[in-house]
């Protein structure tokens, strides 16, 4: 069994080329890849003798809108054999499409639908590419940080038309969304009104 | 004339008792035998990733309870273990003990509820009736201990809210003894019941390869022979100086996985037991302030108490900017968050990995090819509850 530093070693040195950057934090191998190597490198780390990551724990996204590629990929994989945790990543363009690891693990099919559904990335070769979580017919993707927390529709029941209908939010009061950062450090609207001043 | 024999589609839910919740279940029938399986989930979506992102540490804990509600402090308790580790704080021995006491009782309330309705999804009426009397009583330690029976948000970064109050830890030992009888008693009722059996041996298995290829996790996973259990494997808090067995199924039926959740509820009494036992004196929280509160007697006196007091409770703490995966072996499986914080007061994102979503996604799966009765018996077994999978 190879102990996490020498895991980091070896998968570097067979993957060379593929790895763009690797790092132990807490205790688990984070990797950063590029996203056409994605299959090849997930295939290796299921498939080799030394790494058996056999069981994908989640997929997930996150958005960095200031970023110049505002998506990144996160993969989770645990390998039972070696009780080991290694985290693979790679940079993400709103427009591009990532290749669905569904072939490798079948588990993939919800968690990238659930991506999809959150973020709206596309995967392709994805064999049922729809929404999960939210409503049907529902628009936009919720956990984009442009996306407002209050969302867009609102459901209700209508004694008119005897049916539920969708409408657009309506609040009695804004969404506040409270800054309790220490004035003395410089907070926003501080830093705000001194930019108008100027 | 030639017979034409054509599939009928059936919506299972989302308003049916043995659908466990909101599940809308679109099954292809031909005649009774089910070919297909398309789960809609979602009907409980609450966005709860969205509003995390959008509240202080502090402020997210509640969210975790409305997660997996049958056993909510299990929750809890990935999410203050992620915190802790990205801000490196120790949590006092006593806290780690009632932590780990009131994981475990976590654990005996979700097992309870599933094997009862699992046994009334198959027809036993009985042991829901016997089950629920004892999760009350589970519950009132929640109450005694938390102030609320459900929704506890009890755990903390660097330990608990309070110390148990007096006499809380009599009765949990109290029910530690008088359980075993109970669980002995739901046992005559069900273990060689024929009916239960004949509704639940050889029905869903589960192979060890698909068990890892679908991402399964907990009973499901150890129902099918994979000796695997995050508190042994990867332990936290003070398992490590608990001794407990992990019952490990050889079928990978729903019933070897109803056999498991009644064997883990008697290894959780006597990790409670060991617990009460070897429960040390000392805080039950971190003393750091500017994690914790300090106690309320304090802000009276301290201008430093009150500040700290001030500012927990406005801005919150800062975490430094870090990304971590942190789980824990919840009742249902490998309940996970992934946490990345980017040094303000509030997660930049926070991925719940809920065990039940894997779950319910290999329903087409383990379904295919059984008959439109076994539904019930094989989401039964899966454990599922959709706070947790629709999140």
């Amino acid at each position: 069994m190879l102990n996490i530093t020498d895991l980091e070693k070896k998968i570097n040195s067979e993957l060379n080329t593929k790895v763009s950057s690797s790092k132990i934090v807490h205790e688990t191998l984070n990797v950063s890849i590029e996203k056409d190597d994605l299959k090849e490198v997930l295939l290796f780390l299921k498939s080799n003798p030394d790494m058996k990551f056999k069981q994908l724990i989640d997929i997930t996204a996150v958005d960095y809108p200031n970023k110049k590629n505002r998506f990144r990929m996160i993969y989770l994989l645990l390998s039972h054999e070696f009780n080991k945790r290694i985290v693979v990543d790679f940079p993400l363009n709103e427009n591009e499409k990532v290749f669905s690891i569904t072939g490798i693990f079948p588990s993939a099919n919800w968690m990238e639908r659930e991506v999809f559904d959150m973020y709206g990335i596309d995967f392709q070769d994805h064999p049922d590419l729809r929404r999960i979580l939210t409503d049907y017919e529902f628009e936009g993707y919720p956990l984009r940080k442009d996306f407002p927390i209050t969302g867009h529709k609102e459901v209700r029941y209508s004694e008119e038309k005897k049916k539920v209908i969708y409408e657009p939010v309506k609040l009695e009061q804004d969404y506040r969304n409270f800054d309790y950062n220490s004035p003395w450090q410089g907070t926003e609207y501080i830093k705000e009104i001194k930019k108008n001043n100027e | 004339m030639s017979k034409q024999t054509k599939t009928l589609n059936l919506n299972f839910g989302p308003q049916h008792p043995a659908a466990h919740g909101v599940l809308r279940l679109i099954l292809e029938l031909d005649g009774e035998i089910v070919e297909k399986a398309d789960p809609h989930i979602g009907l409980l979506h609450r966005g709860t990733e969205k509003l995390i992102e959008n509240k202080t540490y502090s402020q997210a804990i509640p969210y975790f309870d409305r997660l997996d509600y049958v056993a909510p402090m299990n929750q809890e308790h990935a999410f203050a273990l992620a915190i802790e580790k990205i801000l490196d704080i120790e949590v006092p021995i006593r806290g780690q003990y009632i932590r780990v006491i009131f994981c475990e009782i976590g654990r005996i309330l979700s097992h309870i509820l599933n094997i009862t309705t699992q046994a009334l999804d198959v027809g036993a009426l009985t042991p829901s009736l016997w089950g629920f009397e004892e999760r009350e009583k589970l519950m009132e330690f929640y109450e005694r201990v938390s102030g609320s029976r459900l929704h506890a948000n009890y755990f903390r970064p660097g330990g608990v809210h309070q110390d148990l109050p007096r006499g809380l830890d009599a009765d949990i030992l109290k029910f530690c003894n008088e359980f075993p009888k109970i669980i002995d008693d739901l046992e005559t009722l069900l273990t060689d019941n024929r009916i239960f059996k004949q509704r639940n041996v050889d029905i869903g298995i589960v192979s060890k390869d698909d068990a890892l290829d679908y991402s399964f996790s907990g009973v499901m996973m150890r129902g099918s022979g994979v000796a695997w259990d995050l508190r042994k494997s990867q332990p936290y808090d003070c398992y490590e100086q608990l001794s407990f067995k992990v019952p490990i199924g050889k079928n990978g039926d729903c019933y070897d996985r109803y056999l498991c959740r009644v064997e883990e509820m008697r290894e959780s009494v006597k990790i409670i037991k060991q617990c009460l036992e070897q429960l040390p004196k000392g805080p039950v929280k971190s003393q750091d302030n500017k994690i914790t509160p300090p106690p309320k007697k304090e802000i009276k006196e301290s201008m430093e108490a009150l500040i700290h007091h001030f500012k927990l409770f406005t801005e919150g703490y800062r975490v430094k900017k870090d990304e971590i995966y942190t789980a824990v072996e919840a009742p249902k499986g490998e309940f996970g968050v992934y946490l990345i914080s980017d040094g303000s007061s509030k997660p930049y994102k926070c991925k719940i990995r809920a065990p039940g979503f894997s779950h319910l996604q290999a329903m087409d799966y383990l379904i295919k090819g059984h008959m439109l009765a076994d539904v019930p018996a094989v989401l039964g077994s899966l454990d599922i509850v959709f706070g947790e999978i629709d999140r």
